[in-house]
């Protein structure tokens, strides 16, 4: 589960992909998760990190993060596309 | 250390494009109260989904109707509508407000008496009244109002047998510029039909001609339809005191004014184009000041307005239940907020607000009912703020027919909460339970074993 | 003189084959040579292409649609307001004038000013109320009658024969030759618009066009008619001349001087064989082939910005005929950075 490596990302909420020339805009917690996800972090990592940070139960995080991985699978953002 | 408020994580895809219908989303405010109530304490109290009626609202409504036709027009009466909601508990605020009953069926009849409305205050329409009815609202008094010469024939037979004559108007429908015109109901003005009703009455000598009604349509938008709709009705006055020497004592303009909610296809909100009781009463009154009438006496203005006064007063409560992805990428917003309770989302693009303070990212989404039914849709295409399992949620303005077009499927029906002027609480009709549901069923014998 | 400094706000920034008024009244401006203008472009979508044109837009933001309702757009006009200060705001679509009239009290209470008609101005002359219109100010009008339902497009039989024109109630028209294509249309015309939809008798003849501006009182401060030299597939004019025609002319000076027409607007005649002169809509602003009037001596945005500004403007009585315009399209080069900061912060 890899991120597609030209996608940039602004800090603006910006998400540009130049394969397919699609633009994008996410929030907060959206680019949070890009970010680690460029960083190579491990699901469980990004999960700690949230965890951590945010008022949210871990089983909580995964539901809307298995969502939102679901979105960048359906819109062709993901590198691998094997199921998580 | 303080945690950090979080909020589901969201991408969509940026769609480039030329104006369309659809634009920028804008703000959505959130609603936590309810006439100083706040929206949680009263989900947690009573349940979700929750209708929720506001006492202050409709009182607050009808005096500002009534004020805009009082001060036009000297002799006005308001009669109120039950098929619109027939709560007992709101039926009599609009009576404690001096409102009349209309009613439309034998069982709302039943109710306004039960209300304690008098018979004499009573306006009895709709195509559907049986002999017994008929005999009943003679007895009592009341105004009937005749649809169609199957029914005045019946009615003639009734006061055959009755030592007065009963009261009677007769629904007549029009061309007032507005279309499709309502010609199902009552008799046609244009093509004489009307007119022959009226020759009838007067000829049988057993009925007594008191009033004229119409009821142009539903969710008006346009003041000028009511306009020609008066003047034809007091055309019609004066032409059958000319004719019979007969008075018209009221004329009954109906209903159908709009509401601020959106209707479906719609291209301008609801709250910019529905005219206000101003307006509408500018039309009426104007129209009926310039007619002859008889003697220079002008009849009494009876309008039983039914939506506009009860929608902003009604709110329906609800609560998230789940967030979807569907097959395209499109999201899904489940909610316990149904079709069953929200019959008006058939033809209203209903406005939602969120309970509280929202994220500024909106995602479009449908929001869905909790049915097992695929038609359980009470907004396609919205755009609004990330929802979350458990989040709340208001719908404004669905006070009209709401109560009354309800289903009893798949569920119960929730409950109905009356805020009253001094902000308490009380339950007007409970949470259906399985009794209640099965209360008129019976089980054969040889289907008592299973 | 010193050239008026004014902040000019203005929608319709689609410069696209089917243009909005925007880009041309903007050109108006600044050819004027007695405004130094601040353009602020307001639109409705990211690829409005008059966003990217910083030669013609100085600064563009981003207002929600008039179907989001008054309050919402009004808001956001304060917003920009406040950044901008507006001196004028000129609003270039059928669909945001009504908006406008509804907001006319709170742009008043800013300072903005405008110069648009009034709601009761803008009313009759709606599509729908034509025929009505037609009777009281003694002008040609076809008849036409409006539909809220498919079902009820069998009407069409009892009033008209076959070709109708079939309209919305903003924008789009086409002509149904039969009951099948009149559906067809209703369809593709609600999906869009809303209804309802207005079926008008069809006029034969040779279509022209007046633009012209109103001062509120009956005068008329600019007239220029026009004939369309060619059409575009989407019924917009590709190249246009201007006419010598006084009939033309007396018409428009009719219709301003019976309503008091305030602001821009734009006559749709058909001139029939017998050479009658019909209305067959009227638009209540400038039309996107203003810059025609432009180029034939009478500066009609110009002249709308003094108005709107309070300074009287001397009629325009001339013009000169024989002048076109012919459109053409170009394909400007930006950068997905230019898009990012529009859709990401609503302002470029």
């Amino acid at each position: 589960m890899k991120l597609k490596k030209s996608i940039a990302i602004s800090e603006s909420g910006f998400v540009f992909d130049p394969m397919s020339g699609e633009s994008f805009s996410v929030n907060e917690i959206g680019m949070e998760i890009l970010e680690l996800m460029k960083q190579d972090q491990p699901v469980d990592a990004i999960s700690e990190y949230f965890v951590k940070t945010y008022d949210v139960e871990a089983s909580d995080f995964e539901k809307y993060f298995y969502d939102f991985i679901g979105m960048l699978r359906q819109y062709q953002l993901i590198e691998d596309n094997e199921p998580a | 250390m303080e945690k950090k408020i979080f909020e589901r994580p969201y991408i969509k895809k940026i769609r480039a494009g030329m104006p369309s219908k659809f634009g920028k989303p804008v703000k959505i405010d959130p609603l936590p109260f309810i006439d100083d109530l706040p929206v949680e304490e009263l989900i947690k109290q009573y349940g979700s989904p929750l209708f929720v009626i506001s006492e202050k609202t409709i009182r607050e409504t009808f005096r500002k109707a009534k004020m805009a036709f009082e001060t036009r027009y000297p002799r006005v009466q308001f009669a109120w509508s039950y098929k619109t909601n027939y709560l007992d508990a709101v039926c009599r605020i609009f009576h404690q407000e001096d409102a009349w009953a209309e009613v439309v069926s034998g069982f709302e009849y039943e109710k306004a008496e039960k209300n304690g409305v008098a018979g004499n205050k009573i306006i009895f329409n709709g195509p559907d009244k049986s002999l017994s009815d008929l005999k009943k609202a003679s007895e009592n008094d009341s105004l009937i109002h005749i649809d169609h010469f199957d029914e005045l024939y019946d009615l003639i037979e009734v006061a055959k047998k009755m030592d007065h004559k009963p009261r009677v108007a007769i629904r007549v429908n029009m061309d007032t510029g507005v279309y499709p015109i309502w010609d199902r109901f009552g008799f046609n003005y244009e093509n004489g039909d009307a007119w022959d009703a009226i020759n009838r009455i007067v000829r049988s000598e057993k009925l007594e001609l008191s009033g004229l009604h119409c009821h142009i349509g539903t969710y008006m938008l346009s003041t000028e339809a009511y306009r020609r709709a008066a003047s034809k009705l007091g055309e019609l006055a004066v032409r059958a005191f000319h004719r019979h020497n007969t008075l018209i004592k009221y004329i009954d303009i109906g209903g159908g004014f709009a509401t601020q909610n959106t209707l479906k296809g719609a291209y301008y909100q609801g709250y910019d184009t529905a005219p206000s009781f101003d307006e509408y009463a500018e039309s009426i009154t104007s129209a009926l000041l310039d007619v002859n009438f008889p003697d220079n006496k002008l009849p009494l203005l009876i309008l039983e307005t039914g939506r506009a006064l009860i929608d902003d007063a009604g709110f329906l409560l609800g609560t998230v239940l789940a967030n979807k992805r569907l097959s395209g990428g499109n999201r899904a917003t489940i909610l316990d907020v149904g079709v069953n309770n929200l019959f008006t989302s058939f033809w209203y693009d209903h406005e939602v607000n969120p309970v509280k303070d929202t994220s500024d990212h909106f995602e479009e989404s449908t929001f869905f009912g909790p049915l097992c039914m695929n038609i359980d849709v009470i907004r396609d295409a919205i755009s609004f703020p990330l929802l979350r399992k458990g989040d709340q949620f208001v719908i404004k303005r669905i006070g009209a027919y709401n109560m009354t077009q309800w289903m009893q499927f798949i569920t119960y029906r929730p409950n109905v909460v009356l805020i009253d002027i001094n902000g308490s609480t009380h339950v007007i009709r409970k949470m259906e339970d399985l009794n209640a549901v099965t209360a008129g069923e019976s089980v054969p014998d040889h289907l008592q074993k299973i | 003189m010193n050239p008026l400094k004014l902040t000019i706000a203005v929608t319709g920034l689609n410069n696209t084959d089917n243009p909005g008024p925007g880009i041309p009244v903007i050109r108006g401006i600044r050819d004027s040579g007695t405004i130094q203008p601040r353009i602020i472009g307001l639109a409705y979508e990211n690829l409005e292409p008059g966003i990217y044109m910083h030669d013609m837009v100085d600064k563009t933001y981003t207002v929600p649609y008039p179907s989001s309702g008054t309050g919402n757009l009004m808001e956001r006009i304060r917003e920009i307001h406040e950044k901008e200060h507006i001196d004028v705001l000129i609003p270039n679509f059928d669909a945001e004038l009504f908006t406008f009239m509804k907001g006319i009290e709170e742009l008043n209470r800013l300072n903005i000013k405008t110069f648009i008609p009034t709601l009761q101005q803008y009313e009759e002359r709606h599509k729908a109320n034509l025929p009505e219109y037609g009777k009281k100010y003694g002008v040609n009008v076809p008849d036409s009658f409006t539909v809220a339902s498919p079902g009820d497009l069998k009407k069409i039989r009892d009033h008209f024969d076959f070709p109708v024109v079939v309209k919305g109630k903003f924008y789009d028209a086409y002509i149904a030759r039969s009951q099948e294509q009149a559906e067809i249309y209703f369809k593709k015309i609600s999906a869009k618009w809303g209804v309802p939809i207005i079926i008008q008798e069809f006029v034969r003849g040779t279509e022209v066009n007046v633009v012209a501006l109103g001062d509120g009182n009956g005068g008329t401060v600019a007239a220029v008619p026009m004939r369309k030299l060619y059409i575009t597939d989407a019924g917009k004019a590709w190249s246009g001349i201007s006419l010598d025609d006084t009939s033309m002319l007396d018409l428009t000076y009719h219709i301003i001087r019976s309503t008091k027409w305030k602001g821009g607007m734009e006559l749709e005649l058909i001139r029939t064989s017998d050479n009658k002169l019909y209305v067959i809509e009227i638009n209540p602003r400038i039309p996107a082939w203003v810059y025609l009037a432009v180029g034939a001596g009478q500066n009609i945005p110009e002249a709308l910005v003094r108005l709107a500004m309070g300074i009287p403007v001397q009629p325009m009585k001339t013009y000169k005929t024989g002048i076109m315009f012919i459109r053409y399209s170009y394909d400007m080069i930006t950068e997905v950075k230019e898009f990012e900061k529009l859709t990401i912060n609503g302002e470029l």
